[in-house]
């Protein structure tokens, strides 16, 4: 195994060059974090982005911030906060799901793209990237977006990049647009509700005037004896006042909502943002996307199929995470078969590498699209020497 | 004008014209086949006015499975297709050339289906932007894509070019908007690219479609979210002595953690013809004119306001005038929205696109002024302030050509300054024909090759729009 650690793209583009002549298969690493998600890949060579980092640009009157993508993360969320900003879309962290250590670099944010709660509201990691650079597999240094948010110049090969998992290629450089901190957050809570009801809570919510950020519900069991619904607030503080009054108001056949605030609040959400219910536990754990009136109807029929399995929903049910017994193909079967009348699709986020090797953990694409895939696959690394297999066998 | 070049027209396919009407006769029922030259003039061009060629025929299919048929006979017998929405791009996205078949998918316009519960509308192509809302109002949602043209243009167009709007700046544009498409690709597949959930599984194929500019496929019908609106909405209007005052006050209420929906700036001819085609009470006395329109319930809307007012102030702010009533909202918006039109009433016009970083913008203005009085020509300019995406419109006389040249030289030069100052060529028009040959500009060939090999993933042949986006010489193929 051969670690290398550029500190500057060129010699990132000089690295690729020289294991392109052998087409020798190479791993991306950021912090190491999450380098359990997607297939197992067996490769001789990793590149680190741990030699490029740090800030390049931060524009806080023009929301953006652009940095090196082996920039920690946490640098970048202190200096927003510094200036009353943030990260749109409340990115995951996978170490505790996943039992790892290390710094999840920004790199990796963009790589993954991962979100958080608020995707629901502010959408997703891909749509606060606004440009990247990247090493292709051709050794070739390459652009697209850029540093402002309005921009519709070419194919957006920004978006194609977001979500690869290191497949196409070698990230330098991301830039997100950003958001000012909310004034005050606040979450109201529900009890007792079954998922149905839940869902259906959460759906009046966020087709209300009062602009929820957040929309989760956790059956009984998952971090608590009873069932909590979740809705979070986020604005000026004589909004909030206003707003969770009509919602109360709006959603009273629930029952009367507490609300929680400050430590308690953000605790509770991060528990919900990382999955930290299924933290340390030996099951496999899925994460399912559906329309979100679907989300119970998917969990009911799994149910039946895999009585041991446990969930919670976020994204106002359109988000499921599911934990099962890290046993026979960990539900695999049951779980697609349950979701493919409903629309939607489920990736095997944490198992063990055997598991993963074995069972397609990123849901089968219809073949016209398998055959794009490797298309752009071979048109961004002829060679197939980036993280080769992560994403789908043999791509 | 005559400056942007069309490929020359391949003879062999001109000679095989019949051949090629009688082959696409099989396939689409007789009124869905435009051949005569008298009906196919509609779609010469698009509102890039000042190009236009006369396609080979014209295909207005009624379902996906025709749109597929279509492609796929296009492809086999190698003759090059234009799609087309509803024709209103003004970078000439949609304009065809003599040797192409122009699908157009205005007769796929129909809603498929409304799910309150999940926010998700599935509608076909051809339906335009405003329907969209329309079909929802009474129930309190919205589409929150809103180009100036909504009332005309099509979902489908707007997913091709990634369409913004004067509310972007907290909705975001279509590609933020849209969860799933139907597409139809060269070769006739239909594929399924995500659906009512947020997320689609393995690369962002999503992502890629949109902003594609009709280069990968043709989209037939679109799962786009749709948003509750907001208890109120109230646009205000703030008039500053000097644009960098208009420019230093949007960069302090967005510093001090405001996001209005929508900030969109006007400079003093653009305020005089919008004022003079949409009486809408704008001030006259004034330099630049910001328009900023808050949402929330009125103590909300009071709140905001009272705060981007007072930053307004420090900022030497002249008049502050505040809609008092659906109706005058109506007209400040009309005033804006109807800015081109507006301005097409007094003069001919060109409509540049260009983003550039805010804090550039007083600089940008500066040097804009410069540019098009070193034509000899004048510039009324309406943004989107809190982007930065900028729509100078550059005022000529079209009928005569040594002006209209320096009209678009003056739009060039502009184009080149924004991305020069750090920005792009394009923020929502799209490249088409008209920026198609300053991508050289903004992207160096390593760029460049990157993406003509991801389209050519598509469209190995190049037929698909295929004089657009990418400078006609030095494409590559895969």
């Amino acid at each position: 195994m051969t670690l290398h650690i550029p500190t500057t793209e060129a010699q990132a583009c000089a690295v690729v060059k020289s294991l392109i002549e052998n087409a020798t298969p190479l791993s991306i690493m950021g912090g190491n974090t999450r380098a359990g998600l997607g297939r197992p890949t067996q490769t001789q060579s990793t590149l680190s982005s741990a030699g490029l980092t740090g800030i390049t640009l931060y524009e806080p009157s023009e929301m953006v911030i652009g940095a090196r993508a082996g920039t920690p993360l946490a640098l970048i969320q202190e200096t927003l906060a510094d200036r009353g900003q943030m990260l749109p879309f409340e990115p995951m962290d996978h170490r505790a799901l996943l039992g790892t250590s290390g710094e999840p670099t920004i790199g990796a944010v963009a790589s993954g793209n991962i979100s958080g709660p608020r995707r629901i509201n502010a959408g997703a990691a891909r749509d606060s990237l606004i440009g990247i650079r990247l090493v292709n597999g051709r050794g070739e240094a390459i652009k697209s977006g850029g540093r402002v948010m309005k921009n519709v110049t070419g194919l957006d090969l920004v978006k194609l990049v977001a979500g690869s998992h290191g497949t196409l290629g070698f990230l330098t450089e991301v830039i997100f647009r950003v958001l000012p901190r909310p004034e005050r957050i606040v979450t109201l809570v529900w009890q007792g509700l079954a998922d149905e009801a839940a869902v259906s809570l959460l759906s009046a919510a966020l087709g209300s005037p009062f602009e929820p950020f957040a929309a989760a519900h956790l059956p009984a069991g998952i971090g608590g004896d009873h069932a909590r619904t979740l809705l979070r607030l986020e604005n000026f503080s004589a909004s909030i006042d206003y707003r969770a009054a009509e919602l109360a108001s709006l959603l009273s056949d629930h029952g009367v909502p507490v609300m929680i605030e400050g430590a308690d609040s953000q605790a509770l959400w991060e528990e919900v943002r990382d999955a930290r219910f299924f933290a340390g536990t030996q099951e496999a754990v899925w994460r399912l996307s559906l329309a979100p009136t679907n989300g119970p109807k998917a969990t009911a029929a799994i149910a039946r199929a895999l009585p041991q399995a446990r969930w919670f929903y976020d994204w106002g049910g359109g988000l499921v995470w599911l934990a099962v017994p890290d046993a026979g193909d960990a539900g695999t079967a049951a779980i697609r078969a349950a979701i493919k009348p409903l629309g939607g699709h489920a990736t095997l986020v944490r198992a063990s590498d055997g598991l993963r090797a074995s069972v397609p953990v990123f849901e089968p694409l219809a073949e016209p699209l398998m055959r794009v895939t490797a298309g752009i696959k071979q048109s961004f690394d002829p060679a197939g020497i980036f993280e080769p297999g992560r994403m789908y066998a043999g791509i | 004008m005559s400056a942007i070049a069309f490929p020359i027209p391949d003879a062999d396919i001109l000679a095989r014209r019949d051949a090629i009407i009688a082959g696409l006769s099989l396939l689409v029922p007789p009124e869905a086949l435009i051949t005569s030259a008298d009906e196919r003039r509609p779609y010469e061009t698009d509102a890039l006015t000042a190009y236009r060629r006369l396609p080979l025929a014209v295909v207005l299919p009624s379902t996906t499975q025709q749109v597929a048929a279509v492609l796929s006979y296009c492809e086999k017998h190698g003759v090059p297709v234009v799609p087309r929405g509803a024709g209103t791009s003004l970078a000439g996205g949609a304009i065809p050339q003599e040797d192409a078949v122009v699908i157009g998918v205005s007769k796929m316009n129909r809603i498929l289906e409304i799910d309150y519960a999940n926010r998700v509308a599935k509608v076909q192509a051809g339906v335009t932007n405003l329907a969209v809302t329309g079909e929802v109002m009474a129930e309190g949602f919205f589409y929150a894509p809103d180009p100036s043209s909504q009332l005309a243009c099509s979902i489908g167009g707007n997913i091709a070019m990634n369409s913004g709007g004067a509310h972007c700046l907290k909705y975001g544009v279509t590609t933020n908007n849209v969860l799933g498409v139907t597409l139809v690709m060269l070769d006739g597949s239909i594929v399924e690219i995500g659906g009512a959930h947020l997320d689609a599984p393995g690369l962002d194929l999503l992502g890629l479609i949109v902003g594609s500019e009709g280069q990968l496929g043709i989209v037939t019908e679109a799962t786009v979210r749709i948003l509750r609106s907001a208890e109120g909405a109230r646009p205000v209007l703030f008039g500053f002595p000097t644009s960098e005052q208009a420019g230093s006050a949007v960069a302090a209420i967005i510093g001090a953690g405001i996001i209005p929906v929508a900030m969109e700036f006007m400079d003093k001819p653009a305020i005089e013809i919008c004022e003079a085609f949409a009486h809408a009470g704008y001030p006259m006395d004034v330099e630049a004119l910001l328009i900023i329109e808050v949402e929330g319930s009125d103590d909300e809307m009071d709140a905001q306001l009272a705060r981007i007012v007072a930053i307004a102030r420090e900022h030497g702010v002249k008049t502050v005038k505040e809609s008092k009533s659906a109706m005058e909202t109506a007209a400040i918006w009309k005033g804006r929205k109807s800015a081109f039109g507006a301005t097409g009433r007094i003069a001919d016009y060109i409509c540049m696109d260009g983003t550039i970083p805010t804090g550039q913008l007083p600089h940008v203005l500066r040097r804009m002024d410069e540019i098009v009085k070193g034509y000899g020509l004048r510039v009324a300019n309406v943004f989107h302030a809190g982007d930065g995406n900028l729509h100078p419109l550059i005022l000529y006389n079209c009928n005569d050509p040594v002006e209209a040249q320096k009209a678009e030289d003056a739009g060039m030069d502009i184009l080149k300054l924004c991305v020069e100052v750090g920005g792009c060529l394009t923020g929502e028009h799209g490249v088409g024909i008209e920026k198609r040959d300053l991508m050289t500009v903004q992207f160096n060939e390593a760029d460049l090759h990157q993406q003509m090999r991801v389209r050519a993933v598509f469209d190995g042949q190049w037929l698909l729009n295929p004089a657009k986006v990418f400078p006609l010489e030095g494409r590559v193929a895969a």
